[in-house]
């Protein structure tokens, strides 16, 4: 017999648009939709794509139990075998949207479902215990290579296949601990380990650590009509032009900008560098997304000292975690020197 | 870049729309916005509405700068 799948996509892979269509919300279609083509051949004549669920990135991520909902109940008429999502790469949102929609088909229809992601993508971080997800490359260049992958482990899992480890399955890690029996004991193994550890050869540990990279809060400001306020963004925000070329996506740099005597932030002055949203609104009136004339007004007020007169912005879209943590630990390096109490950092 | 600023001993409250985001990249202090394409305005009001709105969740931001927390914590209306 052949199994049902239903694929799910987002509104960019369905040819419906960009970010400007990132609002739309799901809809169901019978049959294969855009790389639903891909997955249709790798899958062979094992298992059928018998609808593709379509929804916008933006509106997923803004309703997601609303939207895993109405997608679970559109999904239903077509009785799936298994659910297949994306594969969604690098980027947040769809792979956010991805992880909340396998996670309830898995959760409460009691079926499998697989998705494909970079390792980066927070959906991974945020659902790989509930579900399978392939490990992908951070771009839809990869999709050659992620889409088999996902075929042939959504089609193991539907036979009943036995897994093999997430490296020999090519999944990402799920934490999940299986027991297994080995000839020798313990004791010996660890040996062994440690004498190859010592000779500098390789050796792979049979339960590797959880890496948690958490930072503890710091105090609260306690003086804050002393306090001097500096605003970051990982929302493009930059004067118009973009002078300094911060990238559209997968940013390698930040800017500073100065906004000494700067009251409010105009169409003509400022403008969004992100090609990760829909730069209508941040375009017209930028402080929708940095408030420097609400902020101006407080200070006028007294609530707070002085808004610090350089604010700091990249554009956070599939920009990845190494880049990140370079820009905020110079950003940080820079505020301090300049004598910042505390950051309002916003995001889209 | 919220936690690499918090790593360095500064306070940092993060607005943003994606919550579930933030509370998996690290951030400690978080006030949801309101939509992803303006976090901190909404088109569909008129410029002083808008302008109260995001008065509003510059003065929650605040009051999260100013309270001590232990935990990551989301501050909601």
């Amino acid at each position: 017999m052949s199994y049902r799948i239903i694929h799910y996509i987002n509104q960019f892979y369905a040819g419906i648009g960009g970010e400007e269509k990132a609002d739309v919300t799901p809809e169901i279609r019978e049959g294969v939709v855009g790389p639903g083509m891909a997955l249709k051949a790798a899958l062979g004549t094992d298992a059928e794509i018998v609808a593709t669920v379509v929804c916008g990135d933006s509106y997923f991520a803004s309703n997601m139990e609303k939207a895993s909902a109405e997608i679970l109940d559109m999904m239903k008429k077509y009785k799936p075998d298994a659910v297949v999502a994306g594969p969604a790469f690098n980027a947040g949102r769809y792979g956010t949207a991805c992880g909340a929609v396998c996670e309830a088909v898995v959760k409460q229809l009691g079926i499998p479902a697989v998705s494909g992601m970079y390792p980066e993508n927070p959906g991974v971080e945020m659902y790989k215990k509930s579900f399978y997800i392939v490990e992908t490359p951070d771009s839809a260049a990869g999709m050659k290579k992620a889409v088999p992958a996902m075929a042939a482990l959504v089609l193991k899992l539907l036979k009943g296949e036995k897994l093999g480890t997430p490296a020999e399955e090519g999944y990402i890690e799920r934490g999940v601990r299986k027991n297994k029996f080995y000839d020798k004991l313990a004791a010996e193994r660890a040996v062994d380990m440690f004498t190859a550890k010592l000779k500098g050869e390789p050796f792979v540990t049979e339960y590797p650590m959880p890496v948690f990279d958490r930072v503890a809060p710091n105090p609260a400001v306690k003086d804050m009509k002393n306090a001097v306020i500096a605003l970051v963004t990982s929302g493009g925000i930059c004067p118009k032009g973009n002078p300094d070329h911060i990238e559209a996506s997968s940013a390698s740099k930040f800017g500073e900008y100065d906004i000494s005597g700067v009251m409010d932030l105009t169409a003509d002055g400022y403008c969004t560098a992100h090609g990760g949203y829909d730069a209508t609104y941040a375009d017209q009136d930028a402080d929708r997304v940095l408030p420097v004339d609400v902020l101006r007004d407080m200070e006028k007020e007294g609530v707070f000292k002085k808004l610090h007169n350089k604010f700091y912005t990249t554009v956070g879209n599939g920009t990845a975690v190494a880049s990140a943590k370079k820009f905020g630990a110079e950003i940080a390096r820079r505020l301090i020197a300049d004598g910042v109490t505390a950051v309002i950092l916003t995001s889209t | 870049m919220v936690k690499e600023i918090e790593r360095a001993g500064l306070p940092v409250v993060h607005v943003c729309t994606i919550v579930p985001i933030s509370l998996t990249v690290g951030a400690n202090r978080i006030v949801p916005a309101i939509a992803i394409p303006h976090p901190l305005g909404d088109p569909t009001r008129t410029m002083e509405e808008e302008k109260e709105i995001r008065r509003h969740l510059v003065q929650k931001s605040l009051k999260a700068l100013q309270t001590e927390i232990s935990d990551q914590t989301v501050f909601a209306d």
